[in-house]
């Protein structure tokens, strides 16, 4: 494990942007189940092949339902008074709820690990600031100005904890196996242009948008620039942050329904297009002309966790599919799993919990696969992604 | 040798017969090769043959020529063709990015790679509503203005009918239509023949109003008020008498051989308010059916200029860089005012982005485009489409003599005069600019490909793949590009 770089870039790399390649693995349970961390350890260890031992992290869905009413930040921090500064400046805009560490487990050898942090948090609002938008620029406002200060997770009743090491390490650190969760995201990484810190390792998290990402965008300087006249500031310097942004000022600025954003994110080619009715022919193109700096480009798989209208589970990979992405459900029709790895599955059927599939399969490139709690897989992501979008008459 | 066909193909009146041998005019020849291609035993060669001058460093060859006419004519000089001063062409100081390793490039031959782009008004949002539990039912609300599909990002400059010939419009307009992409009119009218192109035609209305009627709107795939032009921002259009032939008087409503001076102003736009109703009224006209935008010349203040236009209600804007091409401008003008196409579409896309309004509307830029390298370049530094104008005359014949507003053209493509129109053969041109944009959409996908982007929207403003390495760092920094090796 590395202990140093915790909140931002050694100077030497700032402003370069992190390159990786990496493994990821996810799943959900429909019946909302909460399962402790140690399934999402063994999805993610297997594929060491993926990992350098410069980042990995955890995301779970459903880990604080004491406090599931409010914001859960989880913060690194370098110094007591970085902390202190940041718990200053939210006493100003909300109240805290609760304020405490982070439970882990670093080695006594280390001097100097970072503190881990978390606060559950009600922000105060206003009729113009709803309190999504108030924490996004809290956000923003301390990952971009305090100084040894950085937000793991914004959202509710979730939390992400990463880190800069081996993924048995980060799990060992923070305790994974003894949070439940009825969602987990999971990340490990293999950076080939800097030396990884904290901040930068996987989920990259806003609200209750969890994103992992194995690959390069090569559109990020478009995506940069178009979200940066939507006021989101990528200041982490990786192609993930403009994921979880995008997410973010799609669906919940402008409104998209998920899988319309997510059909703006990689959308199919114009000559599948020209082979349907002018009714899809309108909206698909409407989508490509209006969201042309949205979509993503490069070789890239995600997984993402998000919350609107109900918690699902969601992998994407790009359209012309240059990195790996294998879906699969449980016996029991009860459990999405997605994962860069078929390896992830067998791991699962192999240990002692002796989880068997019901089918395993490759989603096609560029379709999202979409799992909800209660209604579980609404799009196996084996069909086209416009297949199953059901128009309403327009009014004329 | 006594054929004497080169004395015939010389409208420059360099060549005469005195039934012996053939006689040379140097101070007549403007090197336009004409006599060189056409002659049939290939015997002619034209070389450089400048007089010694007292070596000056300051007041060089060219600075003394243009006192030399001035005092010798007493009047303003004009020129044609774009800028042709060795000024550092930024273009040149930027590299590409290519992929390697973490980021497989795309393989154009086995790979789709898209280069369709939109040309029109977007909205800022789309608008879905779901009104039942299923997640995939949905209905669009947003309705879209009028947009057109180009199969390329590319869009032919304005060259009227009367600064270049009946033929060389015939043979862009049906280059842009089979190509699918665009082409201006210019400011000289849209002759009845040209209507079946119209679909790809922008036509543009300046200051003049040349040829301006119902048709010439309605008929139009975009509206362009003309304020400016790269060559010359703060003038308007100059077409010299010697062009304005039976033909030309007619699409453009004025009497034959009297020059056509397009007013430096539009006497109807002396202010934003003026230049917003004036979108608005052709708007109107055109039902809403029509994109209206804006065309200006990249000065000083580019960046309010055209958040102005498109606050004012335009659709898309064109901006032309100070190497863009005339048929006629003072020279005075040409060479000396404007600033580059790159920084100006560099502060016109970041200064769109600070006031949200980039995303709504087509950004195209010329002036000069001169291969597909250029297109390239101004797409990844925030532009949607690239305009271009002198490279079509290059593909049609054009050598680049700069003597446009004499009306003398070899090539039949700058004049009016039936014998040399005749010369250029529409369809042959029209091939040439076909396969000329076509070779520039294939490296275009080539490069796309290379940078492991698979579709031109993701090039648009991807400044991150780009490099400068010029000398001045000033100029990186207002293109927001990083230096080579950072």
């Amino acid at each position: 494990m590395n202990w140093k770089n915790y909140t931002s870039l050694p100077a030497p790399f700032k402003d370069h942007r992190v390159f990786a390649g990496c493994g990821i693995s996810g799943y959900i349970n429909v019946d909302g189940t909460r399962d402790d961390g140690r399934k999402i350890i063994e999805m993610l260890t297997i594929l060491s092949e993926r990992e350098n031992g410069l980042g990995a992290g955890f995301a779970g869905y459903g880990i604080y339902p004491q406090y599931k009413e409010y914001y859960a930040l989880h913060f690194l921090f370098e110094r007591e008074e970085n902390k202190q500064n940041v718990l200053d400046y939210l006493e100003k805009n909300g109240n805290i709820i609760r304020s405490e560490s982070i439970p882990t487990r670093s080695p006594p050898t280390v001097e100097d690990p970072p503190i881990t942090w978390r606060v559950f948090y009600d922000p105060e609002s206003s009729k113009i600031i709803s309190p999504d938008e108030k924490i996004v620029r809290i956000v923003m406002k301390i990952n971009e100005c305090f100084q040894g200060a950085f937000v793991m997770s914004s959202g509710k009743n979730m939390g992400v904890f990463k880190g800069n090491g081996w993924s048995h390490e980060i799990a060992e650190f923070y305790k994974i196996e003894s949070y439940k969760a009825f969602m987990w995201l999971a990340h490990s990484r293999f950076p080939t242009n800097t030396p990884g810190w904290w901040g930068g390792a996987h989920p990259f998290n806003l609200l209750n948008c969890s994103v992992v990402h194995n690959g390069e965008i090569t559109s990020y300087g478009t995506n940069k620039r178009y979200l940066d006249s939507f006021n989101y500031k990528c200041s982490l310097f990786t192609d993930t942050e403009v994921i979880a942004y995008l997410i973010d000022l799609l669906c919940r600025k402008h409104g998209l329904p998920i899988h319309i954003a997510l059909i703006a994110l990689s959308p199919p080619l114009f000559s599948e297009i020209e082979k349907l009715n002018e009714k899809y022919k309108l909206i698909l193109k409407s989508i490509r002309a209006t969201y042309r700096s949205a979509m993503l480009n490069g070789p890239f798989s995600i997984i993402i966790g998000y919350c609107e209208p109900k918690p699902m589970l969601i992998g994407l990979s790009d359209r012309k599919k240059l990195r790996p992405l294998v879906a699969g459900i449980s016996e029991n029709e009860n459990t999405i799993y997605i994962s860069s790895e078929e390896a992830s599955f067998k791991r699962l059927t192999l240990a002692s919990n002796n989880i068997n599939f019901s089918k395993v399969w490759h989603p096609r490139s560029g379709t999202a696969i979409i799992a909800t709690l209660k209604d579980g897989l609404v799009q196996e992501g084996r069909e086209q992604s416009f297949e199953n979008i059901k128009l309403i008459e327009m009014e004329v | 040798m006594t054929c004497a066909n080169c004395v015939n193909q010389c409208s420059y009146g360099a060549l005469s017969f005195n039934k012996k041998e053939i006689i040379t005019d140097d101070s007549k020849c403007v090197a336009c090769q004409r006599c060189i291609i056409m002659c049939p035993t290939k015997s002619i060669k034209v070389v450089k043959n400048e007089i010694f001058l007292p070596p000056h460093g300051h007041y060089d060859r060219r600075i003394r020529n243009i006192i030399w006419a001035q005092s010798g004519y007493g009047g303003v000089l004009l020129s044609a063709t774009g800028n042709d001063r060795n000024i550092r062409t930024i273009f040149d100081d930027l590299l590409l990015d290519a992929c390697q390793i973490t980021n497989p490039p795309i393989d154009p031959l086995r790979e789709t790679i898209e280069t369709r782009v939109f040309f029109g008004r977007k909205p800022i949002k789309l608008e879905f509503t779901q009104e039942s539990d299923d997640i995939n039912e949905v209905c669009l609300k947003t309705k879209f203005s009028p947009n057109f599909e180009i199969d390329m990002p590319i869009m032919i400059g304005h060259m009227s009918l009367g600064s270049i010939s009946y033929n060389a419009c015939l043979a862009i307009y049906k280059a842009a239509k089979e190509l699918n992409i665009l082409a201006g009119s210019g400011e000289g009218g849209l002759h009845p023949d040209f209507y079946e192109y119209s679909s790809n035609i922008i036509t543009e209305i300046a200051s003049g109003r040349f040829g301006v009627d119902i048709n010439y709107l309605r008929k139009a795939v975009g509206l362009e008020i003309k304020i400016g032009q790269g060559a010359k921002p703060g003038h308007g259009g100059h077409l010299p008498g010697e062009k304005v032939s039976a033909l030309i008087s007619q699409t453009r409503m004025i009497p034959i051989g009297s020059d056509a001076l397009s007013p430096y102003p539009h006497h109807d736009i002396y202010s934003i308010e003026d230049l917003a109703q004036l979108i608005a009224a052709l708007k109107e006209a055109t039902r809403y059916k029509v994109p209206v935008g804006v065309k200006v010349a990249a000065v000083h203040n580019i960046a309010p200029i055209v958040v102005g236009a498109v606050r004012g209600g335009a659709d898309f804007v064109t901006i032309d860089g100070f190497r863009g091409g005339t048929g006629a401008a003072p020279r005075i003008i040409r060479d000396h005012a404007g600033i580059p196409i790159e920084l100006a579409v560099a502060v016109v896309d970041e200064r769109l982005r600070q006031e949200g309004l980039r995303e709504e509307i087509t950004l195209i830029a010329g002036g000069s485009i001169r291969y597909s390298a250029d297109l390239i370049k101004i797409i990844a530094l925030g532009a949607d489409m690239a305009m271009c104008a002198m490279p079509v005359l290059i593909a049609m014949g054009c050598r680049v003599c700069q003597q446009c507003f004499r009306g003398l053209c070899a090539w039949g493509i700058a004049t009016q005069k039936k014998h040399l129109v005749q010369r250029l053969d529409i369809e042959v041109a029209k091939k040439r600019i076909i396969n000329l944009f076509k070779s520039w959409n294939e490296e275009l996908k080539e490069v796309l490909g290379a940078m492991g982007i698979d579709s031109i929207e993701s090039l648009r403003s991807n400044r991150d793949r780009l490099r400068y390495i010029g000398p001045n760092p000033k100029i990186a920094k207002i293109l927001d590009v990083k230096h080579a090796g950072e």
